[in-house]
């Protein structure tokens, strides 16, 4: 590894570190601008009790001694306190309870994504402007412009009520059928379309009409040259496509009732369970940083080609 | 007469310019501005045309039919002062009436239909999506506005200062694009929601809706960075060009360059990324609104009411469909739309 691309990857970690720090203060300070405090909701509480509340969960103190408290929690222990709603839990249980579907949900999804997306992509590229292409393109196209939670109700509509054929409840295995391709078909589509266009320009490089020239067959020349190196602007869409699949297993999640962490979010925040919410927008962030950074490294690393300015 | 030099010009240089030299300087055709060359393109592509009827088409019925319609978005049709709620007038199918609508229909009275039929709480289906139509463009429009004017003064003042201020700007962007903005968004606009919300009693702003608003509030702090990134580097680089140079060395003015130069040259990346930003706003509006984050109820937005049908999925799928064919349109029409003014006004960017 060259020096300059060590530089780089430091630069970019650096700047992972200070946006996971920008997360977690933003997260705590917008928390804690709401007037009346995380108990205004309990209306039947007297000011003692108030006061011992508070003093339980250190609220008493003042905000930048919270502030840090926090912080030190966090970082060293990764720990956010405890729930204000479910009583007696942590908040990283709930979260790592969520977590073992959701992580189920999201990477069978993102696999799915990936290699049906890279499949139609190359089907596409080589039968540019053929039938299958235009369909193919028309039918990313409009699945590009589809809100996840309208795919998702749709589907819902149509296997799970319409002809009953799957389970519209996703707390079973069988159910999670419908949330993955729901949270998959949107970055299918983007990676389709990625694809085929990268592909098109790899194949108008010198190097394929090299292997043609040499008499290289078509299968070849696709799975040997083309594929490889057109596979590279996909790499960059790895993070996007799991911030996409974080976000979209919210609303996925809901309409499914599935038991994740999306879910749990969601009710955190109708519920105002406040140590819930910034515990899962930390971790949630930190996960989709982690993996943009991972993608972007890889993307560097994996092609020498690239200038690192 | 022998040739030889001399200090005077030569006379016949000079001749006034014969009828057949004067042929070779007739133009041909009229020359072209950018904005017509843009626009002659932009016609020629058949989808962006369609796409921009489209967009017409939807942005005037939301905007004319409110005007006419007899029913209103909020007005619940089984509810009478004075007398007890008439259930009939909930959740009825499309093109079906409520129990007194019917007793006028038989008395020869002309009713007008229930296109879309009415809603779990007896209101007219139909003025609903076109309503929620109109605040999910608005919303989009006017957040895309916001981010333009944030991410173009910020942009071309890096771009323009360059050096430490160049730097700072650019690190703070740095940290903004990489922060996960959905996550922050539903953050800021749960927090907004409890906190605008009493603020904002009693002012005008009141009757647009804590929750609009929030949502602007939340596209300005988060959304403008990549216009100003991409601001900032279109100045930065065509300072250097070429033309401007040339401009330069020919004795034009600092503002002759700006106007002529730089902000033609600026303006077709604005207008296009600003486009491409609309869908996306409609999109973020709907994502929040289907979380219960969106606009305030009984207002509708397209996302909204996809939220409402959830409920009812099995008996009333139309509900569902209706906003999001709607809704995807638009995105859609939208997209295309701006795809094709990138081809037309951004050659550079056509491959």
């Amino acid at each position: 590894m060259s020096p300059k691309t060590l530089k780089y990857i430091l630069k970019r970690i650096g700047l992972a570190i200070l946006t996971v720090w920008v997360v977690i203060t933003v997260t705590f300070f917008v928390m804690h601008a709401v007037p009346g405090g995380p108990f205004m909701s309990e209306k039947a509480v007297s000011p003692a009790a108030q006061a011992a509340l508070e003093a339980k969960y250190g609220l008493d103190k003042p905000l930048l001694e919270q502030y840090f408290t926090y912080l030190k929690d966090v970082v060293t222990r990764f720990d956010f306190g405890p729930s204000l709603k479910q009583r007696g839990r942590m908040v990283i249980d709930i979260i790592r309870d969520g977590m073992k579907t959701s992580v189920k949900l999201g990477v069978v999804a993102a696999c799915m994504a990936g290699i049906v997306g890279i499949v139609l992509g190359a089907v596409a590229a080589l039968r540019r402007n053929k039938i299958i292409d235009k369909i193919i393109m028309v039918i990313t196209t409009a699945f590009v412009s589809m809100p996840s939670f309208i795919m998702g109700s749709l589907l819902l509509a149509l296997f799970a009520i319409h002809w009953a054929i799957l389970p519209a409840n996703g707390s079973t295995s069988k159910g999670l059928i419908l949330p993955i391709i729901t949270l998959a078909l949107y970055p299918m589509a983007y990676i389709t379309r990625l694809t085929r266009s990268s592909m098109l320009d790899v194949l108008g490089q010198d190097y394929i009409r090299t292997a043609k020239a040499k008499g290289v067959s078509g299968v070849k020349i696709i799975f040997g040259h083309a594929l490889k190196n057109s596979l590279i602007p996909v790499i960059t869409y790895f993070g996007p496509m799991l911030a996409y699949i974080v976000t979209g297993s919210l609303v996925v999640e809901q309409i499914f009732a599935v038991p994740g962490i999306g879910r749990a979010f969601v009710s955190s925040i109708t519920n105002r369970d406040y140590p819930m919410v910034m515990g899962t927008t930390i971790v949630l962030a930190v996960l989709i940083v982690v993996m943009n950074l991972i993608s972007d490294i890889m993307y560097k690393i994996i092609d020498p080609r690239i200038n690192l300015e | 007469m022998d040739k030889k030099f001399t200090m005077h010009v030569d006379v016949d240089a000079f001749l006034p310019a014969s009828d057949k030299e004067k042929e070779y300087m007739v133009q041909m055709r009229p020359s072209s501005t950018f904005f017509k060359d843009g626009v002659k393109r932009l016609l020629k592509n058949r989808v962006a045309t369609i796409s921009f009827i489209i967009i017409v088409l939807i942005t005037l019925a939301s905007i004319i039919i409110p005007m006419f319609w007899p029913y209103s978005y909020d007005s619940m049709l089984g509810v009478r002062p004075g007398r007890p709620v008439d259930p009939s007038y909930n959740n009825l199918q499309p093109f079906s009436y409520g129990r007194t609508e019917l007793k006028k229909i038989e008395a020869g009275e002309k009713v007008f239909p229930h296109v879309f039929g009415t809603d779990s709480a007896g209101r007219d289906y139909f003025i609903r999506v076109v309503y929620g139509t109109r605040i999910s463009l608005a919303v989009g429009f006017f957040a895309s506005i916001i981010v333009l004017i944030i991410g173009m003064t910020v942009g071309s003042i890096a771009g323009y200062c360059g050096g430490k201020v160049d730097l700072i700007i650019m690190r703070i962007v740095d940290i903004i694009y990489s922060l996960p903005d959905m996550l922050l968004v539903i953050l800021l606009a749960s927090v907004l929601k409890m906190t605008l919300g009493p603020a904002l009693a009693g002012t005008a702003l009141e009757k647009i809706g804590s929750n609009i608003i929030s949502l602007f509030i939340v596209f300005g702090v988060l959304y403008w960075v990549s216009m100003s990134r991409l601001i900032r580097g279109q100045i930065l680089s065509l300072r250097e060009q070429e033309y401007v140079l040339a401009a330069r060395a020919a004795g034009a003015k600092g503002s002759w360059v700006i106007r002529k130069h730089l902000l033609p040259n600026c303006i077709s990346v604005v207008i296009i990324s600003t486009a491409l930003q609309i869908p996306n706003a409609i999109f973020t509006e709907s994502y929040l609104s289907f979380l219960g984050l969106g606009v305030n109820a009984p207002m509708p937005s397209l996302g909204s009411l996809a939220s409402d049908a959830l409920n009812g999925l099995s008996s009333y799928p139309f509900r569902m469909v209706i906003p999001a064919v709607v809704i995807s349109l638009i995105v859609l029409s939208l997209n295309l739309f701006g795809d094709g003014l990138r081809d037309a006004f951004d050659p550079k960017l056509r491959n």
